[in-house]
């Protein structure tokens, strides 16, 4: 039976992109000083599984290459040559290499076989300068081979636990005890409990499960990598019983190799490969068992999305109906509708949760990036993330990339000093970079933090001076101060290099941001370093808002700009050169935004006392907008109005309420901006028809 | 493709096909048509949320089952006489196309009328009556039973008004 391989080959891509990036987060993370021999096994187990699918799709110059690779590693592996800088740096460059390779095979594109020889060969002479011969070896035999009188005999107790339908993911516990036969000495024993009797028997399911004891000279490597293909199909333990002798290496790293300790790291590695391989096995099995996770397009998502927002004002307009009629007599209709409700607002969240990714899909490019940048700009930066479980939207994410990394880099540029300034500022060596994710309110809070110079008060007036962004006489606070560096055209970098300091950076950075209804400000102490800390709406698809009346007409104020709201008193409104009005909000005097005039509608009143007055922040200014009452605060779903019409000043979008009518929402930063228009001009020109 | 949208919306007579049918409405006394296939559907008049600071003819915006679709007041824009709506005043949603992307736009009209099969050879262009009276979006007339239909261009009539290829709008 000859099968066409090739229809797996978009699998074995992204499996191996997917090995690529765990392999180089890995680099990243492998600390000279301290090596972690999981770290290690980690990187070889990626490479080895690229090499066996490169093997098996006939991509033999990658499989070649990996070879090379992954003896490489095996060597270290095996504790014989220790892991330097140096080879960090040649395995960095091998990962991007092989990317290069499998990037070319997939869209059959040339590929650059001189670069390829080039590092290749260069591996091979580090390969030669410790002395194995054995550059031959298979997997599994090499493990044997190479950890031959490193490693003592030992026990091993292995639980098998298969789950039931093992058998149905083409798997057979049979070959699979068969195999670690051929590694030592064996011991089984099967339990046979579970099994039932022989007329409740379905031969398609497994019943059985395994104690085995293991002796000889065998790694936890090789005994799972025996039940590599159904580790997520059955429950497994893997313990350490006794070793004879301690492990060569093992006496280098722990001064005392205890057992526990040995336990606890397989335990550990056991965790750890599972959470990492876990999507990876997901996808190898999908093909004859169901899968956890599936990839499906962000258009069908959005459908969904959109479909179940308009179930939600479905159900809400029938609520509103039932409420009108007396159908007190019919409990039933009554109940009915209430689940219906209940189940809408739960079925509304699960829909929205598809398109929630955690943030460390952003943050996973920075490892590299930090390292990369440190090494070039002759830095030494410890980069520490947390929090990138943290959820957040799809879009959202894809589209605060680029400020985060102009961000980071920017920390790295102008942020951390060099070692030399940093020795005598007394401080420590390496500067250390923060990136920080959590959630507040329905928003999420990222911030980098670094411990380097800080923001310098001084130059940035001066420099905003020189600008004409500020007037000689001007006082600001410190605040405002640091808040000049996203001033459009502001740059303070002495030199101008290609990390940062083109002068488009922070401005640029600001306004992607507002775009995505977010909000980024600065705190820096000089000498101990700055926070920048960006605040995004979860999504884009949904925000809260406060209804508010104006008139006949509903708008939408997002309830994330709104400060608070209070009734005008008159006594505390005053006008600048009797036209401006103001409102004096304790020791603020804020301007206020008469909705009714910067729209052209009517409004029950022009009276400011008889109207509230909602106090909102936009563009770091507070304005006040009076309008007529407050009506209910409600999550919305936001429509575009440039689907089908265009850009309106003022709107950012609009949503449909649960009566089925269109409302507006509110652009506060833009509507200050036509407020400042109207209050020039007096009225709005209309576009001539 | 591209092509084809031009030669269909710009140029008054296509050879290639024979006839084509057209939906009419009433408009002030006069019969209006435009192409059936635009039409997405028919619906009575329901108050529009009103859009601030756009033109008088931008009646507001409706929910068409969950898409946000600007109504044009035709009367209003064609600057005719404004009259109260009727029961039998309709919106027509029809779809309206630009080089690069399709939108949804309702028109507000006195009253449906009629659907015509209308031979290209039929189609007459409309007179240059001078700058005194709007023809711009005028496809071409027609003469059905001794009507005379105007046949508009619908896509010319909205990119004059909305921008249909940018919605990128700089401040």
């Amino acid at each position: 039976m000859s099968i066409d391989l090739s229809q797996f080959h978009g699998v074995f891509f992204e499996e191996s992109f997917e090995g690529l990036a765990v392999m180089e987060t890995e680099l990243l993370d492998f600390d000279i000083a301290h090596p972690d021999h999981e770290i290690i096994n980690t990187i070889f187990r990626a490479a080895h599984s690229i090499k066996g699918g490169s093997g098996s799709f006939g991509f033999t110059e990658i499989t070649n290459f990996t070879h090379v690779l992954e003896t490489l590693l095996d060597e270290i592996r095996a504790g014989k040559r220790n892991m330097t800088q140096q080879d960090i740096d040649v395995f960095l460059r091998s990962v991007d290499c092989l990317r290069e390779m499998l990037t070319s095979a997939r869209d059959d594109t040339a590929l650059n076989h001189d670069l390829v020889q080039s590092l290749q060969s260069e591996l091979e002479t580090y390969l030669d300068q410790t002395d194995t011969t054995d550059t031959q070896q298979d997997n599994q035999v090499a493990d044997a081979d190479t950890s031959a009188g490193k490693t003592a005999e030992v026990s091993w107790h292995i639980r098998f636990f298969p789950h039931s339908h093992l058998f149905q993911t083409g798997n057979d516990p049979l070959r699979i005890i068969r195999e670690l036969e051929e590694l030592g000495e064996i011991k089984s024993e099967c339990d046979l409990s579970a099994l039932p009797l022989i007329d409740g028997l379905d031969t398609e399911q497994c019943y059985l499960n395994w104690n085995i004891t293991l002796t000889g000279n065998i790694n936890e490597e090789q005994i799972k990598e025996v039940f590599e293909w159904v580790e997520d199909d059955c429950d497994l333990s893997i313990n350490l019983l006794n070793s004879r002798e301690e492990t060569q290496q093992n006496a280098n790293d722990n001064n005392n190799g205890e057992q526990q300790a040995e336990a606890v790291v397989v335990a550990k590695a056991e965790d750890r490969r599972q959470g990492e391989d876990r999507r990876k096995t997901d996808r190898r099995s999908a093909g004859n068992t169901e899968s956890t996770s599936i990839r499906v397009s962000i258009d069908k998502v959005d459908a969904l999305i959109n479909m179940v927002g308009e179930l939600v004002i479905t159900q809400s307009m029938l609520g509103q109906f039932t409420e009108q009629v007396d159908i007190a007599n019919h409990e039933q209709l009554n109940e009915g509708l209430k689940q219906l409700e209940r189940n809408t607002r739960e079925l509304q969240e699960s829909v929205m949760q598809i398109r929630m990714l955690p943030i460390s899909f952003s943050f996973n490019r920075f490892p590299r990036l930090v390292h990369d940048l440190s090494k070039q700009l002759d830095k030494k930066i410890e980069l520490k993330l947390s929090g990138e479980s943290t959820e957040l939207d799809k879009t959202v994410m894809e589209k605060i990339g680029d400020p985060l990394v102009h961000l980071v880099r920017n920390s790295i540029d102008h942020g951390i000093e060099s070692p030399e300034v940093r020795q005598a500022a007394g401080k420590p060596e390496t500067g250390l970079l923060h990136l920080n994710a959590f959630h507040e309110g329905g928003n999420i809070i990222i911030e980098i933090e670094d411990d380097g110079a800080g923001l310098n008060k001084d130059k940035i007036f001066n420099k905003a001076l020189e600008r004409g962004l500020v007037s000689k006489d001007e006082t600001l606070d410190d605040d405002q101060i640091n808040d000049l560096i996203f001033r459009p055209g502001f740059s303070t970098a002495d030199t101008v290099s290609d990390v940062s300091g083109r002068g488009v950076g922070m401005d640029v950075v600001r306004r992607n941001i507002k775009d995505l209804g977010g909000t980024v400000g600065v705190k820096s102490v000089e000498g101990k370093g700055s926070v920048f800390r960006i605040k995004l709406p979860l999504t884009l698809a949904i925000l809260d808002g406060q209804l508010i009346r104006v008139g006949n007409q509903i708008y939408i104020i997002p309830l994330i700009s709104i400060i608070e709201s209070l009734q005008i008193q008159q006594e505390q409104i005053k006008s600048i050169v009797g036209e401006a009005e103001v409102y004096r909000l304790r020791e603020d005097y804020i301007p206020i935004i008469r909705l009714h005039s910067i729209f052209n509608i009517e409004s029950d009143s022009t009276r400011l006392e008889d109207g509230l007055l909602v106090v909102v922040e936009g563009d770091r200014q507070k304005v006040g907008i009076f309008v007529d009452d407050l009506l209910a605060q409600q999550q919305v779903v936001i429509k575009s109005l440039e689907t089908n019409y265009q850009k309106v000043d003022g709107i950012s979008g609009a949503t449909i309420l649960g009566n089925g009518t269109v409302a507006m929402i509110l652009d506060i930063s833009s509507m200050i901006g036509l407020s400042k228009n109207t209050q020039h001009f007096n009225h709005i020109e209309h576009k001539a028809a | 493709m591209e092509q084809q949208i031009q030669e269909s919306t710009h140029v008054t007579i296509n050879t290639q096909s024979e006839s084509e049918q057209f939906l009419t409405f009433m408009l002030a006394g006069e019969e209006y048509g435009v192409d059936i296939l635009r039409v997405q559907e028919i619906k009575g008049w329901d108050n529009a949320t009103e859009i601030p600071n756009t033109p008088d003819y931008i009646q507001g915006v409706l929910n068409l089952r969950g898409t946000i679709v600007p109504i044009v007041d035709l009367r209003v824009r064609f600057e005719l006489e404004k009259i109260e709506y009727s029961n039998t005043t309709v919106v027509i949603v029809l779809k309206v196309k630009g080089d690069e992307k399709e939108k949804t736009i309702g028109f507000v009209v006195d009253a449906v009328s009629d659907v015509y099969n209308i031979d290209q050879g039929q189609l007459k262009p409309a007179p240059d009556f001078g700058s005194a009276v709007r023809t711009e979006f005028v496809k071409g007339l027609a003469t059905i039973d001794e009507k005379m239909l105007i046949l508009l261009d619908i896509d010319h009539l909205v990119d004059a008004d909305i921008k249909l290829n940018s919605s990128e709008v700089t401040h």
